[in-house]
């Protein structure tokens, strides 16, 4: 196994990179769905990216922590593998519980909450810390309540998630992520699956993380979010990178015809 | 915005359920039918309640029952633990394991309970002993397949793996019914295979689990008594042994079922508060009480405040 500081030689990973990624390749099948993905998230920054349904943003959100495996290419977290390990020239596919320990250090909100649907709130954000991490039940009850607190749901604990709004039940989702104090927060269309009154909610606990120093990559449709909490605006199309930058300079003054011709759609 | 006056006094208008005349002759005619079958139990002497009631603890028929229940627990705890690894099988990638498992359900669920019973019971025509015999140290261990396939142990064995056949189906389509979403957001917690099996696939798969296994269980109660084909002296053949002497069939026939019904009731009871353990997560829309009088008269209790 490669240390950090080998595995940046090697690959060309800039200081301070929380995701990197570098000619990435992923296919299903025939269907070629990430064509060489190169991007670089450093730590503390919010990137989002944007593109329209089918260019590949979900899936790379994916393949960061390893619910896709990929064919090609490397993805560096905090400068290391999350499901390989490099040894003379190949990648081998590293043991289930490594990749489950270098899993438990990336968070991942998800489109449709996806919360463990037989527990109660406050049980969702002690279940992972109790079993991976091995915390006591004590001291993860007291992280959770402040995290439910954090995202304005102390009063919720109790509750199932089937009780709970969808804007609720995605707060709860970003909390129960945050219990395990990642390195990096995924979000995977967080806002999707709400009815819009319901947006705000979400995306005021999105905007505060974004300032409390948190890094985290977001696939969204909130061109509004973009602009006002990230640091780095990326336009993804037919699996590549079509344009990234600063966003409100991007929003402004797109300069591929593609991100130009999207951003007139959504905007 | 402004209307024109309207001539009924709206606010109290009064809705009417429509009057379902087939309801009530439904229920008339059901009524009839359950007061012919009263009569003829309470008249006829063919019954004989008061010989049944003699036999209801009868020292025999209690060790019966025993027998069935202590059939009943170990079959069907073996099931859900065979039934469980078939159903992992199942569902794994693996194209060898997959198969072995569709091969299993097909065979011992296909084949009638019966035969099953009576080809384990026989099992010694097949096969006359089992050994271990090592190279250079020679038999370790061997034992005659008569010596230890007693009717109780051919019993177990054979309901067990037909009971598992069905077992396994049902594991598999509970597991199933829990959203993929429940396990990539395990994945991402770091949790490993295991932890999210048990942790949170079983769980949300027993509320599916768990009604028909009670069916399951219920059926298998009733199944065991098949065992009275290879002698094994459960609830129905210790009354067959007394009415062979005796000739009081339809009183020892009562006495089976009343034990049978008995037991069924407090299994339904049980299943009742298992099934509520696991739908705790849900919130319950239960139908309002008097609904039957509702449909059927228009009778309705007013509701104050409504």
């Amino acid at each position: 196994m490669t240390t950090k500081t080998e595995n940046q030689t090697l690959f060309g990973v800039p200081e301070n990179s929380m995701v990197f990624s570098r000619k990435l390749r992923k296919s299903f099948g025939s269907n070629e769905v990430l064509r060489g993905i190169d991007l670089n998230v450093p730590a503390g920054t919010v990137a989002c990216i944007i593109g329209p349904s089918g260019s590949g943003k979900s899936t790379f959100l994916r393949c960061i922590n390893h619910l896709e495996e990929v064919n090609g290419g490397v993805l560096l977290v905090d400068g290391e593998f999350i499901g390989y390990d490099y040894r003379d020239g190949k990648l081998y596919t590293v043991k289930d519980s490594l990749l489950c320990r270098r899993r438990a250090e990336i968070g991942m909100v998800f489109q449709s909450f996806n919360l463990f649907s037989h527990m109660t709130a406050l049980e969702n954000l002690i279940e992972a810390p109790m079993m991976v991490k091995g915390i006591p039940r004590k001291e993860a009850r007291e992280t959770a309540f402040a995290l439910l607190e954090r995202v304005g749901l102390a009063e919720k604990a109790q509750s199932y998630p089937r009780q709970l709004s969808g804007g609720q039940q995605q707060r709860v989702a970003i909390a129960r992520a945050l219990a395990m104090k990642p390195k990096v927060l995924l979000f995977d269309e967080p806002t999707s699956a709400l009815d819009p009154e319901l947006v705000g909610e979400v995306l005021v606990v999105m905007r505060n993380l974004a300032q409390s120093g948190m890094t985290m990559v977001v696939v969204t449709h909130e061109i509004g979010f973009a602009r006002e909490a990230g640091d780095q605006l990326i336009f993804m199309d037919q699996g590549v990178v079509a344009e990234y930058g600063d966003p409100r300079d991007m929003i402004a003054n797109p300069q591929s015809p593609r991100t130009r011709d999207f951003l007139s759609r959504v905007l | 915005m402004s209307l024109p006056d309207a001539r009924v006094p709206i606010e109290r208008l009064v809705v009417v359920p429509r009057r379902q005349y087939g309801l009530w002759i439904g229920t008339a005619a059901a009524l009839l039918v359950l007061f012919l079958i009263f009569k003829t139990l309470a008249t006829s002497p063919a019954f004989g309640w008061s010989i049944a009631g003699g036999y209801l603890f009868h020292p025999a028929i209690l060790r019966g029952l025993g027998q069935t229940l202590i059939l009943t627990v170990t079959i069907m705890i073996m099931s859900i633990l065979i039934g469980a690894v078939i159903a992992i099988m199942r569902l794994s990638p693996s194209r060898i394991l997959n198969s072995f498992a569709s091969a299993y359900i097909w065979f011992f669920r296909g084949a009638p309970a019966l035969i099953q019973l009576i080809f384990w019971f026989n099992l010694s025509l097949v096969v006359r002993e089992f050994s271990i015999t090592l190279p250079f140290i020679g038999t370790i261990f061997s034992v005659k397949t008569n010596d230890f396939m007693t009717p109780f142990v051919s019993a177990v064995i054979a309901l067990s793996l037909h009971e598992a056949g069905y077992m396994a189906e049902i594991i598999r389509a509970g597991i199933k019914s829990v959203p993929s979403g429940q396990t990539e957001a395990a994945g991402s917690l770091g949790m490993n295979h295991r932890m999210i099996l048990w942790r949170i696939t079983m769980p949300q798969a027993m509320r599916f689990i768990v009604p028909p296994t009670g069916n399951e269980t219920i059926s298998l109660l009733k199944m065991t008594s098949l065992v009275t084909f290879i002698a094994v002296d459960d609830l129905l053949y210790a009354a067959q042994s007394i009415y062979a002497r005796t000739f009081e069939t339809i009183p020892l026939l009562i006495v089976v079922a009343f034990w049978y019904l008995s037991v069924v009731t407090i299994l339904s009871v049980a299943q009742y508060f298992i099934e509520k353990y696991y739908g705790r997560s849900d919130v319950h829309q239960t139908r309002p009480p008097n609904w039957f009088l509702t449909r059927a008269f228009g009778w309705r209790r007013e509701v104050p405040g409504s």
